[in-house]
């Protein structure tokens, strides 16, 4: 599934990376706790969090997250955006609960990692 | 090659930034990228920890065609019971560390997960040190 229709289900902003909209994503993750993204093996994983400060993008810097959706209807910072465009992160928000949001992304096809 | 970075203890607006530096440099000498994840992903960790616990430190990075040592060195509490540091849900981070995504009792369990050699000392009142040693050329 594209960037753009996962934007289209959840009615999300993309705030950083429209030019990368086609971007394709199949598996995703939801935790607002760093540390259990940083498990992760597995690469281009979909992060979705409710967690919006420096760490998260650093985290998807360092785990190969290429897309973070902000959920809750939280904002990223000026400096924030700024990580996300330095290291290619396609950012959205999204106004939805993390389980809406997970909700409708795995209705709509989007695997978990297990 | 040899690099080193100076890390603030309490910023955690900067924190990562030694670990996005190291990615950077081992991504341009074309280091396999599964390789680059396991090492950023163990720096990144032992980078936060020194943020979150100590009042500073230094990353030294030492690098050759074979392997690349990163070795951080901080001044701070220290660590009084390293295995039991090492245990999965022990922690002592400050709520300001766990609103910030981590303080879960992860990071040295991860940090042993990722790096092919991980080596910790700490003195009680003076400081930490960890060492991760990554391989190049062999699959862990």
């Amino acid at each position: 599934m594209t960037v753009k229709q996962i934007a289209d289900i959840l009615k999300a902003s993309i705030i950083c990376g429209e030019d990368r909209a086609d971007h394709d994503m199949k598996i995703a993750f939801a935790s607002d706790l760093m540390s259990d993204v940083l498990t992760l093996k597995e690469d281009n994983v979909l992060l979705i969090t409710g967690l919006a400060n420096m760490q998260t993008l650093r985290t998807a810097e360092m785990s190969d997250i290429q897309c973070i959706i902000f959920a809750r209807n939280k904002k990223i910072s000026p400096e924030m955006k700024e990580l996300a465009l330095e290291n290619d992160i396609i950012v959205l928000e999204c106004s939805y609960t993390v389980f809406k949001t997970c909700g409708l992304l795995y209705q709509a096809g989007i695997s978990p990692i297990y | 090659m040899q690099f080193q970075y100076q890390i603030e203890g309490g910023n955690f607006s900067r924190a990562g930034f030694a670990s996005s530096e190291i990615k950077k440099l081992m991504k341009q000498l074309n280091v396999d990228l599964s390789i680059v994840k396991r090492t950023v992903v163990a720096t990144y960790e032992a980078e936060v920890n020194i943020v979150a616990h100590a009042y500073g430190g230094t990353i030294y990075v030492e690098l050759d065609e074979e392997k690349i040592i990163i070795k951080l060195v901080d001044e701070g509490p220290g660590i009084p019971d390293i295995e039991q540091a090492m245990k999965e849900g022990y922690s002592t981070a400050s709520s300001t560390v766990r609103e910030m995504g981590f303080g879960a009792g992860m990071g040295l369990p991860n940090m042993k997960k990722n790096a092919d050699d991980l080596k910790i000392s700490s003195e009680v009142e003076k400081g930490t040190t960890v060492q991760i040693t990554m391989y190049f050329k062999t699959e862990k």
